[in-house]
């Protein structure tokens, strides 16, 4: 990837991490850590990779991706609203009587959205369906999905780990969130699910380790994935916790909590700090 | 009439029968020679897909081919999927309304030798509780075929409950069904015996055991659970001011509940209910075990005598 489309990148991540923060502050409860951590690689599946249209979000041969960890939902939104599929104003209704943004993804009311999630592990299984649906129909498009790696203690993600190796589901890319920190604290404090990348190779995935805020990585990954035949592939993505809002960074209070309004208001500030730094 | 099968045969046959439109497809989590997609299996097998003893996985993966386009049925024990499988069908089939066909087989007590971890009787009260989903429960192998079928064409979520036992043929070949709408096997005046599932036969023995006793009851099929045909309970309140519910399910929360929810906000009149006293099932014959909860027809007629004095106050 060339300078200008990784700085290119960096400002809609930026702006993906602003919406969060708008999100979530505007709700007073939501889910920040596990968003802000994410935005780069939304960023670059939204903006760079998938096949998608905000015209037509229900095209049956589109790109699929599955926010598994649904709680999540911020950098969701946030990615479909700018990339065009709703007005991003709509994001400051986040999780209010008067907004269709649930607090957790529903298919039925927001427009971008391919799977309801929210209870953990499930939507990995529902991205084993679509891709095994995309095999049925000989049909060329990819799903991804993204867990977090708290999530991986749910039983249910380790039956689908078995079955898209099973049914040899190369259209399938996973990543794991691996920021290492939970509601609870310390993943491998509340219980531990490492080695992450052994155990899905153990599984019969292809696995790759990647930073997580690498533009470089994150492409070079996802492409292999894309070319890599017979296994499906999950991509271990080292991120940190609340990057981008200095105080939420690696902090585990940040997991499901809202920034008062000065609060938000320092990290809007941080964030167009960075965006600033980048011109 | 003396012929038997069991609603799960019936229910891999019709699979088979309508297998031939591309867009169905049928999961199993290796029980697929008990639920019997076995059929559709030998039939289509590129369309039938194992996905082994990991029934949550199954349930939301179903939601993940539903999204794409599929008519998905889903097969498991009514235990496993009701039960184990609860939060996916509610969260990942239900909350979206995916088109996922739950065959739940092995449901109720009629499970039999395998004994009580095995046989659902919750499985009512748990699927009618979620919103969007349609709940099916047939009483033999001719309105099986027939409700499958036309689950089949309704686009969303139905939980179709199944037995294991060989239950006698209670319609002619020929008779037409339509989802949501009861239908009255036998008329009558003075008591309306409202039954699912294989209780439906012994509801039938027990009305003819009433006529010879100077009770006309009237029968009613309700093999729709949810959404229950409200108008043909009401007017059976109406006019037979009594209602005797049976079903192979705990007494709280299945058919007779869900009756009473009709009766006592439109029309109350007396009611009881022959079903599973709120205990767990055991091991034994089918033959055996349903006298032992009260699943008989002298049990009905019992019940019907004690409401028709309640009635008559």
């Amino acid at each position: 990837m060339d300078a200008h489309a990784v700085l290119n990148l960096k400002r809609i991540a930026t702006n993906i991490r602003k919406g969060v923060i708008t999100a979530v502050a505007s709700a007073g409860s939501g889910h920040p850590g596990g968003s802000l951590s994410i935005a780069d690689i939304m960023a670059y599946l939204f903006f760079e990779k998938m096949n998608i249209d905000p015209k037509n979000p229900k095209n049956p041969d589109r790109d699929r991706f599955v926010m598994s960890k649904g709680h999540c939902s911020p950098a969701l939104y946030s990615t479909l609203a700018h990339r065009g599929f709703f007005p991003v104003e709509d994001l400051s209704g986040f999780r209010q009587v008067s907004s269709y943004l649930e607090g957790h993804p529903n298919m039925n009311t927001v427009p971008g959205v391919d799977m309801s999630t929210g209870s953990l592990g499930q939507g990995f299984s529902a991205a084993v369906g679509m891709a095994m649906a995309g095999k049925l129909d000989k049909k060329d498009y990819r799903v991804y999905v993204m867990l977090g790696d708290g999530e991986l203690e749910e039983g249910e993600v380790w039956e689908a780990a078995m079955c898209a190796a099973h049914y040899k589901l190369d259209n399938l890319t996973a990543f794991v969130d691996y920021n290492g920190l939970q509601i609870d604290g310390k993943i491998t404090e509340v219980m531990n699910p490492e080695p992450i990348g052994d155990k899905f190779k153990a599984f019969g995935w292809e696995v790759i380790s990647i930073d997580a805020h690498d533009f470089n990585q994150i492409e070079e990954a996802v492409k292999h994935a894309e070319s890599f035949k017979g296994k499906p592939t999950v991509i271990v993505a080292r991120s940190v916790k609340g990057k981008g809002v200095s105080y939420m960074e690696n902090q585990a209070g940040w997991h499901g909590s809202a920034p008062k309004k000065d609060q938000a208001q320092q990290a809007l500030d941080e964030l167009d700090a960075f965006l600033a730094s980048l011109e | 009439m003396a012929e038997k099968i069991a609603t799960r045969v019936a229910y891999g046959k019709a699979l088979a029968e309508i297998g031939s439109d591309e867009n169905i497809v049928v999961l199993d989590s290796d029980l697929s020679k008990s639920t019997r997609t076995d059929f559709f299996k030998n039939e289509y097998p590129d369309r039938h897909l194992n996905i082994g003893i990991a029934e949550s996985n199954m349930m939301a993966v179903a939601a993940g081919l539903a999204s794409c386009g599929k008519t998905v049925f889903a097969s498991t024990f009514a235990i496993f999927a009701a039960g184990r499988a609860f939060d996916q069908i509610r969260n990942s089939i239900c909350y979206p309304n995916l088109n996922v066909k739950i065959g739940a087989t092995h449901a109720g007590i009629s499970v039999g030798e395998d004994g009580a971890s095995h046989q659902a009787i919750e499985d009512l009260a748990l699927m009618r509780s979620i919103p969007n989903m349609t709940v099916i429960s047939p009483a033999d192998g001719i309105s099986t075929a027939a409700l499958v079928k036309q689950a089949a064409k309704i686009n969303g979520p139905v939980y179709l409950r199944l037995g294991r036992l060989d239950v006698p043929v209670v319609y002619p070949e020929d008779a037409t069904f339509e989802i949501g709408k009861g239908v009255t096997v036998k008329q009558g005046n003075d008591i309306t015996i409202i039954a699912t599932g294989l209780m439906l036969d012994m509801a039938l023995t027990a009305a003819k055991t009433l006529d010879e006793q100077g009770v006309s009851a009237r029968v009613i099929d309700i093999h729709t659970i949810k959404p229950i045909d409200v108008d043909l309970i009401v007017v059976a309140a109406r006019e037979t001011g009594a209602i005797l519910t049976c079903e192979e399910h705990n007494i709280h929360g299945g058919l007779g509940s869900a009756v009473a929810e009709v009766v006592v906000s439109n029309h109350p009149v007396p009611m009881d209910m022959v079903g599973i006293e709120d205990q767990f099932g055991k091991s034994g014959k089918p033959a055996d075990l349903l006298p032992m909860y009260g699943l008989t027809a002298e049990n009905i007629v019992e019940k019907a005598k004690g409401l028709l004095a309640k009635k008559r106050g």
